[in-house]
């Protein structure tokens, strides 16, 4: 499904080059639960652009769904994203002007489905992550906890097959912060693939498969020093 | 993306921000009212003119003595040529078939007095088929007789202004004034039609064409108005003008013929560029308001940048993204266009009913030329800002870093 071969990634930062990305490998297959961890600035948020097609390695390859993605044009590298990841960020990202129903229906609308067909989906990824009540309040008006399930509903309301989080809790009280963990738990017994990158140590060790990345590269990877396949469930 | 989602998605923004949307849609209302409401007043000059030609009557041939070919714009006063135009000759073009009536007219100013009261008018010689192809008729008395023509009656029409001056509320007809040296008897007082092309016509006094030979002491017209008769072709019968004049003055045509449509033409061609100019002038003003979107849709891509991000990072395309701010500014342009179109015809709605006599209105083509305008304008100054939301980088953006 994500299959990464010596991917490397150099920004320029206040002019000197930082390298994000040194010769990375990974694979990773469906309805896999990975957790990446690492200390700041060790990549892993790069690591995740990448897997999302918001980014482009300077070198490497990089294919999804058995697709090489190196040479597509923006248009079908957004179309390829719309229809295949769905993204979390640790700022929630959501559209303040929007009600909650209006921001989980942004990916389909950007994808041109009927309005009809949007409703559906939308009431019901709203209801999976228990907000359908709360669905034409604004983000204004949601706590944090709140603000994170819209932003998972709208991660899942073009059913993808693969989920990034990055950071997912970074914002959120303990106990909210468990209720999110757990609905993308459940996301992923539902057979997403979830790759959730975190300083927190306890989330991270709650996935099956865990990376650790130092400087731009994983230096342990669950799967690679074990062998082991990891099915979901 | 659909276009209803598109617009709904605009609308949202707009409502986000009421304060900056009210201001650019007044910019732009402002800009296509201006439009609108500056070529109401050409196109109000063009629409009096023509007014002003039909209260002339219909298809009127007016001939002068002189050879100054004209084809348009003011009629020579008088004409230069050894030769006058006669009573006779009027008469003569008066006999062409395609010709239904003809008015001889001798011009000029003489004192008219009653009693103490005394006034300096415009007097016209002329017949009674003035009357006719003028379209006036007398409020009291009566106009001209026939014998007006062959003639030198003492009698007079008065403007009605003129009436006014002299006798007050008295009755007129059938009283005396003193026109030059003359007693002349009040047979008419002239209906109020106001001014017609300059000349006051209740500030006038009429007299048969022969007493008007007597007191200005001259054989030649000022020029004699033909009325073509219903159906008649016009050039056909200024060949037969030309003909008769030729019969009659040796062979040459020494006249000047001037014909109803091509003194409006001239003035048609005039006011309507004039009203394209002042069309480009109120322009000016919309594209001033295109800048001010371009202005605005700048600030609004450099506080959106974290939406940007957003909806690039949830699938969409650069395309979409440069579709969303261009619709902003189209839809900003369109809401504009229609206040800016509202305002001006309510305004011209009540000028109109203050002032009936000037017919403003707005060409045709004001609304369509100022809308293209608009939407040129919106559409070249939202390119900048809508290729910069379109190519910001998802994941800067979103951080809320400036590439």
């Amino acid at each position: 499904m994500i299959e990464m071969r010596e991917v490397n990634k150099t920004y320029l930062m206040g002019g000197q080059p930082l390298q994000a990305l040194k010769d990375l490998d990974l694979n990773v297959g469906p309805g896999e639960y990975l957790s990446v961890m690492g200390p700041s600035g060790s990549g892993k948020s790069t690591l995740l652009n990448m897997i999302g097609l918001l980014d482009r390695p300077d070198s490497g390859s990089y294919r999804l769904n058995d697709e090489p993605t190196e040479a597509l044009s923006e248009e079908a590298r957004a179309a390829l994203r719309r229809d295949n990841i769905g993204f979390i960020f640790q700022a929630f990202h959501l559209v303040g002007r929007l009600s909650a129903f209006e921001n989980v229906e942004l990916p389909m609308v950007l994808a041109g489905v009927a309005p009809a067909e949007r409703k559906r989906a939308v009431n019901g990824v709203l209801d999976q992550v228990g907000l359908l009540s709360r669905s034409h309040h604004r983000p204004n008006q949601l706590s944090g906890g709140q603000l994170q399930r819209v932003a998972i509903a709208r991660a899942i309301v073009m059913k993808p097959r693969i989920l990034l989080a990055d950071e997912p809790t970074g914002n959120l009280d303990q106990q909210s912060g468990r209720d999110i963990v757990e609905v993308l738990e459940n996301l992923n017994q539902e057979g997403i693939t979830l790759i959730v990158v975190t300083h927190d140590m306890a989330m991270g060790k709650r996935a099956r498969r865990r990376g650790q990345m130092v400087d731009g590269a994983i230096v342990s990877d669950d799967l690679q020093s074990s062998g082991a396949a990891h099915a979901p469930g | 993306m659909r276009l209803a989602d598109q617009l709904r998605f605009n609308w949202q923004v707009f409502s986000g921000h009421p304060l900056r949307t009210a201001l650019l849609l007044l910019a732009v209302a402002i800009g296509v009212a201006a439009v609108i409401m500056l070529t109401s007043l050409g196109e109000g000059a063009r629409r009096y003119i023509d007014a002003e030609f039909s209260s002339l009557g219909n298809r009127l041939i007016v001939v002068f003595p002189g050879r100054n070919e004209t084809t348009g714009g003011a009629p020579p006063v008088y004409g230069n040529t050894a030769r006058d135009l006669t009573l006779e000759d009027a008469r003569a073009l008066g006999r062409i078939p395609s010709i239904r009536g003809y008015a001889p007219i001798i011009a000029g100013t003489t004192p008219v007095s009653r009693g103490s009261r005394s006034r300096e008018v415009i007097t016209l010689g002329t017949n009674a088929g003035f009357f006719d192809v003028r379209q006036v008729t007398a409020s009291q008395g009566r106009v001209f007789p026939a014998r007006a023509e062959t003639d030198a009656l003492a009698i007079c029409v008065l403007g009605d202004k003129l009436k006014q001056e002299l006798f007050g509320n008295d009755w007129a007809v059938g009283e005396w004034v003193r026109i030059g040296d003359r007693r002349m008897r009040v047979i008419g007082v002239l209906e109020d039609k106001g001014e017609s092309f300059g000349m006051d016509m209740s500030d006038i006094v009429l007299i048969p064409v022969k007493t008007a030979e007597q007191i200005f002491n001259t054989p030649g017209l000022f020029r004699v108005i033909l009325e073509l008769g219903e159906g008649a072709d016009q050039d056909l019968a200024i060949e037969r003008i030309y003909q008769v004049i030729r019969d009659r003055h040796e062979g040459e045509d020494d006249v000047t013929v001037v014909t109803q449509d091509s003194i409006l033409a001239a003035f048609n061609n005039i006011l309507t560029v004039l009203t394209l100019a002042i069309a480009a002038i109120g322009a000016i003003s919309l594209v001033v308001a295109g800048i001010l979107v371009m202005n605005i849709s700048l600030i609004s891509v450099s506080q959106r940048r974290g939406e940007i991000g957003l909806l690039k990072a949830i699938g969409a395309s650069r395309r979409q993204v440069r579709e969303l701010f261009l619709g902003e500014s189209m839809l900003l342009m369109v809401l504009g266009i229609v206040l800016g179109a509202v305002f001006a015809y309510g305004v011209v709605y009540v000028v109109r009913g203050l002032y009936p006599a000037f017919p403003l209105m707005p060409p045709w083509w004001a609304v369509p030329s100022a809308a293209l305008t608009a939407l040129s304008a919106g559409l070249l100054f939202s390119w900048l800002p809508a290729r910069r939301a379109s190519n910001l980088d998802p994941v800067l953006a979103m951080r809320g870093i400036a590439e």
